[in-house]
């Protein structure tokens, strides 16, 4: 059986920028880049990307795919949406961001264990399953993310925000048995699952 | 103008506060005892009708011929005081004594002097003026010489007969459209920027041929180029070996451009199979017709990447230092053929900085919409054959790479087509003169590049002015060359793309049109278009020195068969250049000589020694100096009352026995204020300013024979900008000059 990425990569052979058009979300503005690298320079984590997006943009033009999905850049950014305001070009950056860092996921391409990339996996699978975000267990799995010991650990550390949280009512100890979910959370899950088939079906995933 | 009939006249002005602090009974007395008017009068007002009135009425019931008018700047009140009947001096008495003398009680006896000095200089002046008759031609031809006829060309002959003017357009080839006949398509004009266009140049060629006004030669070439605006005798030499002649008034040369030899570029494939330039393309693409680009094998492509810049900007020294300007946007509508046939074809354009003028900004994003690649590199080796590689650093990776493709696309530059280099000729022509066989050789083949084949002492062809591109200033005068009545248009100019040409066309045709018809009436050519005077010499005080021919920045001299000097009036832009060098001093203007301004020089009252009042002669360009000079007093700003000012047309006019007087007769220093010279040159005369500081570089030895220190004869470049810093220059060399004490002529003057 291929995997996704065989079947990405036999498609588009050398084309990396179509399969990133096709693909990804808003992939089609990236051979709009005019790389002045206002973005580059509007970054406010910019040092701490190994590649900026004006790079990644380049990168994609010239067929990188395999240095394009691996790599960490894209995870790395906050969405403070700086870059997009700044673009001359108007270019959706902060979208193709995402788009790429979710692509590569997909793609099973994406670093192991970046930080960034748990946090949101947990996150969504928290909204997917209950049809909105339980907070107290979101917490709880990241806390516990790093095995049990450095789970007790992180929930100590936090513990005066949590209790905080409490005593004004914004957080119910009780939601750890049941939680409350949206109303009709099997209709979400079909929901969900069918956007998913349509969209992977658009991207080629399937 | 009869010498017996001049009556002189000197009107005062009392207004705008000059009445206030200038005694005006002091200025009258000194008009009447020193400035010898027949008739004097003070006005409250005198730029109002009332004012304007009297003046009128006497010069129309009085004889009243010269006019002495004492009261703003020559550059205000220019419409008032307009008495196009008679000659005018005017004395700067606002501007140059009451806005710049600082104020107060202390100041009110040199703010009288100057004043009254003034009055003494323009008294002075006008005696030495006539009004300059003109030299109307009814005979003088309008006719507009196209010499090109490519696009830039034939839109030049449509617009000349637009405009109602006869046109004879002469083209070397067959056929019109010049280089837009190799040419598929071209980058387009309008809004909205996104696709390529035809060019036009077919229905352009049969509108011009069409045309009843335009007379085009085919298969022709300019043998020789005679005369001056308003007269250029033309000779046009036809294939057949017949020679046509035509009479011309201006001259519009749109001779285009060569494209850069691609063999020059061996290391990026120049001359390999496969690689080819922008225009090889074209043919490529025009033989394509629409269908898949196929390459001279008969292979269709399917990648193809443009190199930008190929032979361009380059600062080695081997190659075209200059950026071409059009090739960005010619790669991107190339890069469009490809892509609007089949979107699946590769196109790479590798550029190092994509410079897309006008609205090119919005052709470059339509390419990038269809797919274009664009990739910020530098290319450092092509090789051509069935499969070619382009080894490049990626600028924005930092990282060599190589691209493959089955075309390669060099974008080289343009060369102007703009004729021989005249130092180059010049120097074979003397060489050839004295019978050096590789020099007349070399002379034959120079005369078969020239393009107008001019008769000019100067040479053949128009001056060049950086990189062999027939431009003068691109900024202040487009397509002014420096040869009055010819006019350059396209790229001979500077490199250009289509659009830019045809609008240059348009411009250097108003331009040609306007110098036919100032010189029909007798006038000179832009900046003083209004100017009726030109330069008379007396030929029988005439050394046959040559300075004048040599030194006139416009050619406008030839030399007549006893080697005297001939001018030709219609080429003369009227700076005064060949004033300024005559050392024989024949040469002068009816309203503008050696005379009217050494009077003046003579005019002004110079203190003895012990009365510690230094004076300092500032002759001032009217251009930019003296404007400036002007502003200085709009703005109140305050500068010492010791200076007497006098207006120049060009620094370049200022004869050095202007100077050696001065100095002579006791001023303290003299301060040349002219604009901006060498490479950058701000003068409106091209080469005035220049010559002056040449001149002037060598009067040094003769103030030492005088007893003199050579820092009491400076030079500056004051541009119109620079109210406030010729104020802060003015003082602070009069505080120089207090440093050095008194000139040791004062008391022999």
């Amino acid at each position: 059986m291929t995997t996704a990425n065989e079947t990405a990569v036999a498609k588009y052979r050398n084309n990396f920028l179509k399969e990133v058009e096709a693909t990804v979300e808003e992939g089609h503005w990236v051979k709009m880049c005019m790389q002045c690298g206002v973005c580059a320079g509007s970054c406010p984590f910019g040092p701490h990307w190994e590649h900026s997006p004006q790079k990644i943009f380049m990168m994609i033009r010239a067929g990188k795919r395999d240095e394009v999905l691996k790599s960490d850049s894209m995870w790395m950014c906050t969405s403070c949406y700086n870059c997009m305001v700044r673009c001359p070009r108007e270019l959706p950056i902060t979208h193709i961001m995402h788009g790429l860092a979710n692509y590569a996921y997909r793609l099973g391409l994406s670093p192991k264990g970046q930080p960034n990339q748990a946090i949101a996996k947990l996150f969504w699978d928290s909204a997917l399953k209950y049809g909105r975000v339980n907070e107290l267990k979101f917490s709880l799995a990241m806390y516990f993310r790093d095995g049990f010991v450095q789970g007790v650990k992180n929930a100590l550390a936090m513990q005066s925000v949590g209790l905080g949280l409490m005593k004004a009512g914004r957080l119910n100890p009780m939601e750890i048995i049941s939680g409350h979910t949206c109303k009709d959370t099997s209709g979400i899950h079909k929901m969900i699952a069918k956007a998913r088939e349509i969209e992977d079906r658009r991207r080629g995933l399937a | 103008m009869n010498a017996p009939a001049n009556k002189f006249a000197a009107y005062i002005c009392s207004g705008c506060g000059l009445g206030d602090v200038l005694k005006v009974a002091g200025l009258e007395k000194v008009a009447k005892t020193e400035g010898k008017m027949a008739v004097i009068k003070t006005h409250p007002f005198l730029c109002n009708a009332e004012g304007v009135k009297m003046i009128q009425d006497d010069i129309a019931n009085d004889g009243v011929t010269h006019l002495c008018i004492a009261a703003c700047s020559r550059r205000a009140k220019t419409e008032a005081f307009s008495f196009p009947t008679v000659a005018v001096a005017r004395a700067n008495l606002r501007e140059g004594v009451t806005w710049i003398v600082a104020e107060g009680a202390d100041h009110d006896e040199v703010r009288q002097e100057m004043a009254e000095d003034y009055i003494r200089m323009a008294c002075a002046e006008v005696k030495k003026l006539i009004l300059p008759a003109g030299n109307k031609k009814e005979s003088s031809s309008k006719k507009i010489l196209v010499v090109g006829g490519g696009m830039s060309g034939m839109t030049a002959a449509q617009a000349a007969a637009d405009a109602g003017y006869e046109v004879v357009l002469v083209e070397k080839t067959g056929a019109l459209g010049g280089f837009a006949n190799q040419m598929w398509k071209r980058m387009p004009f309008n809004a909205p920027h996104a696709e390529a266009q035809p060019t036009g140049a077919v229905e352009l060629a049969a509108q011009v041929s069409a045309n009843p006004k335009i007379k085009v030669y085919l298969n022709s070439t300019v043998a020789e180029t005679a005369g001056a605006p308003g007269r250029f005798a033309i000779k046009i030499a036809q294939e057949s070996g017949s020679i046509s002649e035509e009479l011309c008034g201006a001259i519009v040369q749109a001779s285009g451009f060569s494209t850069y030899d691609i063999a020059k570029l061996p290391e990026l494939g120049g001359g390999q199979q496969n690689v080819v330039d922008q225009a090889g393309l074209e043919a490529l693409a025009k033989a394509a017709n629409g269908g898949p680009i196929k390459r001279a094998d008969g292979k269709e492509v399917s990648s193809v990447v443009f190199v930008q810049c190929a032979g361009q900007r380059d600062d080695s020294g081997t190659h075209l230092p200059y950026c071409s300007g059009h090739c960005c946007g010619t790669s991107i509508k190339q890069a469009m053929y490809f892509k609007d046939q089949n979107p699946d074809i590769d196109t790479v354009v590798m550029y190092d900085d994509l410079r897309v003028p006008g609205m090119g900004e919005d052709f470059y994003r339509s390419a990038q919409t269809k797919g274009v690649i664009f990739t910020k590199g530098k290319a450092s080796k092509v090789t051509g054959g069935d499969s070619c590689n382009v080894t490049f650093k990626d600028l924005i990776l930092n990282e060599e790479n190589t691209i493959p493709a089955d075309l390669v696309v060099l974008a080289t530059g343009q060369v102007p087509n703009a004729g021989v280099e005249l130092d180059e000729w010049n120097a074979t022509a003397t060489a050839a003169d004295s019978g050096d066989a590789a020099a007349i050789e070399k002379k034959t083949a120079l005369q078969k590049i020239s393009v107008l084949n001019m008769n000019y002492r100067q040479g053949p062809d128009l001056p060049q002015l950086k990189y062999g591109f027939a431009d003068s200033h691109f900024i202040c005068f487009p397509y002014e060359t420096r040869r009055t009545g010819i006019y350059a248009a396209g790229p001979m100019r500077r490199p250009m793309d289509m659009h830019q040409a045809t609008e240059d066309a348009v411009g250097a045709t108003m331009k040609a049109i306007q110098a036919a018809e100032n010189a029909s009436l007798g006038r000179a050519a832009h900046p003083r278009a209004w100017d009726l005077s030109f330069p008379k010499a007396r030929l029988e005080g005439c050394t046959q020195c040559k300075r004048c021919t040599v030194e006139c920045p416009f050619g406008a001299i030839d030399e007549d068969e006893k080697r005297f000097p001939l001018f030709n009036e219609e080429r003369c832009r009227r700076c005064g250049t060949c004033m300024g060098a005559c050392p024989v001093r024949v040469i002068s203007f009816e309203n503008y000589s050696c005379d009217s301004v050494g009077m003046q020089v003579k005019a002004v009252n110079v203190p003895d020694e012990e009365d510690e009042k230094p004076r300092i002669l500032i002759l001032a360009c009217e251009n930019d100096a003296y404007p400036a000079l002007d502003m200085a007093g709009m703005q109140r700003l305050t500068y010492s009352a010791f200076v007497r000012v006098i207006p120049v047309r060009c620094l370049g006019s200022v004869n050095t026995v202007w100077i050696t007087d001065a100095l002579g007769a006791g001023y303290d220093g003299v301060m040349m204020m002219g604009c901006q010279k060498g490479d950058n040159y701000q003068c409106h005369f091209v080469k005035g300013s220049e010559m002056a500081y040449y001149r002037l570089s060598k009067i040094g030895d003769t103030l030492k024979g005088m007893g003199l220190e050579p820092e009491r004869m400076q030079t500056y470049e004051i541009a119109i900008t620079d109210a406030a810093r010729v104020a802060k220059l003015i003082n602070e060399y009069v505080e120089q000059l207090n440093e050095m004490g008194p000139s040791p002529m004062k008391g022999f003057g």
